[in-house]
């Protein structure tokens, strides 16, 4: 595709960048969207699902973006991430607990020594409509209360409107204050609409800096699908082919069932690669998926279908 | 990094019910041979004996004409259009019911994945009674006068590659105009076939009305030489089309034919490349390539042929070939040893002629008729493997600088059954969909089938169409 | 017709050659066989064309074969129309000539010109028409634009009528071309001038040359080497009689697997000519894509 040299160039420029990401491979709906479609038909049995299973539950960021979040319920959350599942210690933990940058600090607190990690939203989530400053200051924020994760939120109307740049340069800024925290970026494709806004937005947060993209908030419908996932995976593996930097995808938002998470990691598998199979490059952005995965995992250990009331409920 | 294998997610065997041996379906029951002698059916996947099947002799296909005969005469003929329908989604109906069954039958007896045969072959079979049971009632608005009549009785010849779906091509089509049938299946795949006349059965199809003679080469040839039929329908290679077609001169007899073909896949640079890779995969490994219509000559042009190349290897090496009926696997069973023999035998003539081989790197079973997926780099139009169909999972990959130069390249060739285009400029499409001399240009997409679209080749590829209102016309007086 | 000094005047008499790339070539064989009249009286020597001669003629319509097809339908319309009014305007001639060959009356064969000249007019109509009445949107069950459109087939080699030496030869050949097929045409072989004549009208139409290309000879000497040439597509047996030669014919023509329209028994060219012959020789192309965004 391009070599690193020529990559080096792309943000040169309005104009440099805007022809590097028109220049990418167009996205054929329907042939995407029938790839994702039999890639999820693939059969997961046996061993190979309870390694998935397992996998998928250390793939979680165990969400609450509520108004009506408070400590207590924080708390609650990162006391289930750390202990997944109280009736078998073999469960993993999740990868990480996500909230808003107030709760960071609570969250932190609870979670210290466990080895989950903190995630904060950030950057005036979920819309992103908000002066630069402003969000600068709101990861400035989470990061001092602790977070060893941001996930911000792309400005769509930026986007949508070709103003890359700009986009670029305040993708910029947030990697910059973020330190050492990793940077998510949401691109909140629902709103992005086409495959091809979605491989030029992937590349545009990839050549800015991000260590992860992400699919969506999970304030806006649709939010994250297997073939948007499909397109962000493509989007890293050429990345990495490119420039030889391996950057993380989330799918996030609307993934509540266990079948489904192992669609997504089928994908993985068979699009980025099992090198993308790790908590390190691929997460769940999701609150109820974990019960069904652990239900799944009860169902395979035990070979009875699992009860509701045999999961926590926070 | 973790290691994601999938483990063997097998579809169940249990719902088939396979007889150790099967006679002739001929006027509505199950018979014996009157001068055949007996053949197997073999699991190109295992090499196990699946049942014996009766091959047809002369006299056997005499009667089941006879049989098509009289019931066209007495019962389908002067049956009213309406009540065909019905008999003809009756069957639509119970293909659906049993398709699970039928899609495990036609893994196990033609190799090809459960994937294909449950999510393409049978949904598409049960989709072709169905379209065609709404035309038996319609015909006079087909374009074919008011009141078009039916041939009489139809006999059909059909390949091993699709055994059930091109069954259903020719049958429902037939029989919704009017016409009866005497149908052969594949010699080494006649199962499926036989289990659809206990479909008919079930549907209570007037006796006589599909008759299906199982057998080899010569039970097809007493068949297409007959008499007493009316009309010819042949699917297969282009070489015996040519002598179904040169034995019919002279007989007045109508004849259609689909045969085989060596279709460009055309990629230009500004294709969705990710789909135009997945568009290459579906066209030239789908049920092993054993299609008439694959994309077996890949056309790249050179700015992006480095580039779509390593695309196209990295995903030929995901493919997982193996076991027909586990739910994981892409690319199953090469149909039988004789193809085989010939895949490898093209295969090696490519290597001898200088092309580079390339194949992806996945373990075969030890038992079996397995072939790797391949691609050949290095191939120019002077090659035999750009030439010849070698109806297996092999691909020559070729370039071109310009528009005018693929579209020549693409039509040089005696067949002309299907192409491919791959681009993201609209005009372009049309421009080169206008010029690709094949009945059927699938544009950013490939091997796509559908009752409603017709199809069918140019040239040496044979002549007729089949689906939609133009399949109508093979089965019509006009 | 009298001249001044009492005499008769010595007519001058044309010259019947094959039409071939749309020049007025003799055969390359150098032979010529007599056509008499209905009665037997001697009318003029025409080219009897050899193998060659088919040869050129069939490399003559591929050469004219893909400029014709891209034409839009409007301007095949106008250049068949055309033919007509050329037609129109040698109405005499062609009755003459019709008589003559077929033993009819000034009336009767008047009315076998009247009828060749309505029906270029009919088939011409048809040039813009046959994409809607042939071709197809389909209906496809998933998220793709489909649609077939009838393509010409090729190069398209016809017998012509022996009993209907104008009429017959324009039905056969204008279903060809209208749908834009290139044509090789073997005139009947017993009554070929009026369609050398006929391609003296091609000529003058604004018919590129070589789309229409007529020998005159023996159907059973260049027949075969029409139905057997790798670059025919089609194979138009209308005015073979014998069914033997039919059958060979037709056995030759799967050597390609060229389309075949078979003989009909007792052809009625007055008759409403249908889609039929037109339909013989195109090919339904369908194109498929899909609908996204």
């Amino acid at each position: 595709m391009t070599t690193t040299d020529t990559l080096a160039d792309v943000a040169t420029s309005a104009s440099a960048l805007r022809r590097f990401l028109h220049g990418l491979p167009g996205v054929d709906q329907v042939g995407a969207e029938e790839r994702a479609a039999r890639l999820a038909a693939r059969s997961v049995k046996a061993t190979a699902k309870a390694f998935a299973l397992d996998l998928a539950v250390s793939m979680v960021d165990l969400t609450t973006l509520e108004g009506q979040d408070t400590p207590g319920k924080v708390r609650a959350l990162c006391a289930k991430a750390a202990r997944p599942d109280p009736s078998d210690p073999a469960a993993p933990r999740v990868a990480a607990v996500c909230v808003y940058p107030d709760l960071v600090a609570t969250a932190k607190r609870a979670l210290a020594g466990s080895g989950v990690r903190v995630a904060s939203v950030a950057t005036a989530f979920p819309s992103g409509r908000a002066a630069r400053a402003v969000k600068i200051a709101d990861v400035e924020y989470a990061v001092a209360a602790g977070a060893d994760e941001v996930d911000m939120v792309i400005d769509r109307g930026a986007f949508l409107a070709g103003d890359y740049l700009a986009l670029y340069d305040e993708i910029g800024a947030v990697k910059e204050a973020c330190g050492g925290a990793h940077l998510k970026v949401i691109l909140e494709t629902g709103e992005l609409v086409t495959y091809d806004n979605v491989r030029r937005a992937s590349w545009l947060a990839m050549l800015a800096g991000a260590d992860f993209i992400k699919t969506s908030t999970g304030k806006v419908q649709p939010a994250a699908t297997l073939p948007v996932t499909l397109v962000m995976l493509e989007a890293v593996r050429d990345f990495r082919a490119a420039v030889g930097r391996q950057v993380g995808v989330k799918a996030a938002g609307g993934i509540r069932a266990a079948k489904d998470a192992l669609r997504y990691l089928v994908v993985v598998n068979e699009t980025a690669g099992p090198a993308w199979l790790t908590p390190a490059l691929y997460r769940f952005g999701a609150s109820s998926l974990l019960n069904d995965l652990l239900m799944q995992r009860q169902k395979l250990a035990t070979g009875h279908y699992a009860g509701h009331d045999y999961v926590t409920e926070d | 990094m973790a290691v994601f294998e999938y483990a063997p997610a097998p579809e169940s065997r249990a719902v088939v019910d396979i007889a150790s041996h099967y006679g002739l379906f001929i006027g509505g029951e199950f018979v014996e041979s009157e001068d055949g002698k007996p053949f197997k059916s073999v699991n190109p996947a295992t090499e196990e004996v699946l049942a014996e099947v009766t091959g047809a002799g002369p006299r056997d296909v005499d009667r089941a004409v006879r049989a098509a005969r009289a019931a066209y005469e007495k019962v389908w003929g002067p049956m009213s259009g309406a009540d065909r329908a019905k008999y003809l989604y009756r069957i639509a109906r119970i293909v659906q019911e049993r398709s699970r069954e039928l899609a495990v039958l036609e893994s196990l007896d033609n190799g090809k994945p459960i994937r294909e045969s449950r999510d393409v072959d049978l949904p598409l079979v049960a989709a072709w009674f169905f379209s065609y049971a709404g035309w038996a009632d319609k015909l006079g608005y087909a374009g074919f006068g008011p009141d078009p009549r039916p041939l009489g009785v139809a006999a059909q010849v059909i390949p091993w590659n699709f055994p059930l779906l091109m069954l259903a091509w020719k049958i429902a089509t037939a029989l919704a105009c009017g016409n009866t049938v005497v149908l052969k299946p594949a010699e080494t795949t006649p199962l499926t076939a036989l289990a659809f006349a206990d479909i008919c059965r079930q549907a209570e199809l007037p006796a006589g009305v599909v008759n299906i003679v199982t057998g080899a080469g010569g039970t097809g040839q007493a068949l297409v030489s007959h008499g007493g039929v009316d009309k010819v329908a042949f699917t297969g290679s282009t070489e015996v089309g040519r002598q179904i077609a040169g034995s019919l001169a002279g007989t007045g007899r109508r004849l259609t034919l689909e045969l085989g073909g060596k279709a460009a896949n055309v990629v230009f640079e500004d294709a969705p490349l990710d789909q135009a890779v997945e568009g290459i995969v579906n066209g030239i490994f789908f049920n092993q390539g054993q299609v008439c219509c694959a994309g077996s000559r890949l056309l790249v042009q050179e700015s992006v042929y480095d580039e779509v190349l390593g695309r196209l290897k990295r995903r030929m090496a995901t493919l997982r070939v193996g076991d027909p009926l586990d739910k994981n696997t892409d690319v199953g069973a090469i149909n039988s040893p004789a193809q085989l023999a010939r895949i490898r035998e093209l295969s090696e003539v490519g290597e001898a002629e200088g092309a580079e081989r390339w194949s992806a790197p996945c373990a075969m079973p030890e038992r079996g008729y397995w072939f790797p997926p391949t691609l050949f780099t290095g191939v120019t139009q002077a090659h035999r493997i750009a030439r010849e169909e070698i109806f297996g999972p092999v691909l020559s990959v070729l370039t071109f600088r310009t528009p005018a130069e693929a579209v020549d390249k693409a039509n040089n060739t005696p067949y002309g059954l299907s192409a491919g285009v791959w681009t993201e400029k609209g005009s372009r499409i049309l421009w080169m969909a206008q010029r690709l001399r094949a009945g059927v240009v699938w544009a950013n997409t490939f091997n796509k089938f559908d009752p409603a679209s017709p199809f069918g080749g140019y040239k040496e590829s044979g002549y007729g169409r089949e689906g939609g209102r133009h399949g109508l016309e093979a089965y019509l007086a006009h | 017709m009298p001249t001044d000094n009492g005499s008769e005047r010595v007519e001058v008499r044309k010259a019947y050659k094959l039409y071939i790339g749309g020049a007025f070539p003799r055969s390359e064989s150098g032979r010529s066989y007599p056509v008499s009249d209905a009665r037997g009286r001697f009318l003029a020597n025409a080219a009897l064309a050899s193998r060659k001669d088919a040869r050129d003629a069939v490399a003559a319509a591929y050469k004219a074969w893909p400029g014709w097809s891209a034409r839009t339908g409007y301007n095949r319309d106008q250049i068949l129309y055309r033919i007509a009014e050329m037609l129109e305007g040698r109405r005499d001639q062609f009755a003459a000539e019709v008589a003559a060959a077929e033993g009819l009356s000034r009336a009767r064969a008047a009315a076998q010109v009247s009828a060749a000249i309505d029906r270029w007019v009919w088939y011409a109509g048809w040039a813009d028409k046959l994409a809607q009445v042939l071709g197809a949107g389909n209906q496809v069950s998933g998220p793709f634009f489909n649609f077939s459109v009838p393509e010409p087939a090729g190069v398209v080699a016809a017998v012509a009528p022996r009993s209907s030496s104008l009429l017959g030869l324009v039905s056969v050949v204008a279903p060809v071309i209208v749908a834009g097929n290139a044509c090789v045409v073997l005139a009947a072989e017993d009554r070929p001038l009026p369609a050398v004549s006929l391609a003296e009208v091609l000529a003058t139409s604004d018919l590129p040359g070589g789309v229409v290309n007529i020998l005159t000879g023996a159907v059973a000497e260049v027949a075969p080497w029409l139905a057997s040439h790798f670059d025919v597509h089609g194979l138009d047996l209308a005015g073979v009689e014998d069914p033997a030669l039919a059958a060979d014919l037709e056995r030759a023509a799967a050597g390609n697997l060229k389309r075949v329209l078979l003989p009909e028994r007792e052809p009625d060219w007055t008759a409403d000519p249908g889609l039929t012959r037109m339909r013989a020789f195109l090919e339904i192309k369908t194109v498929w894509h899909p609908v996204g965004i």
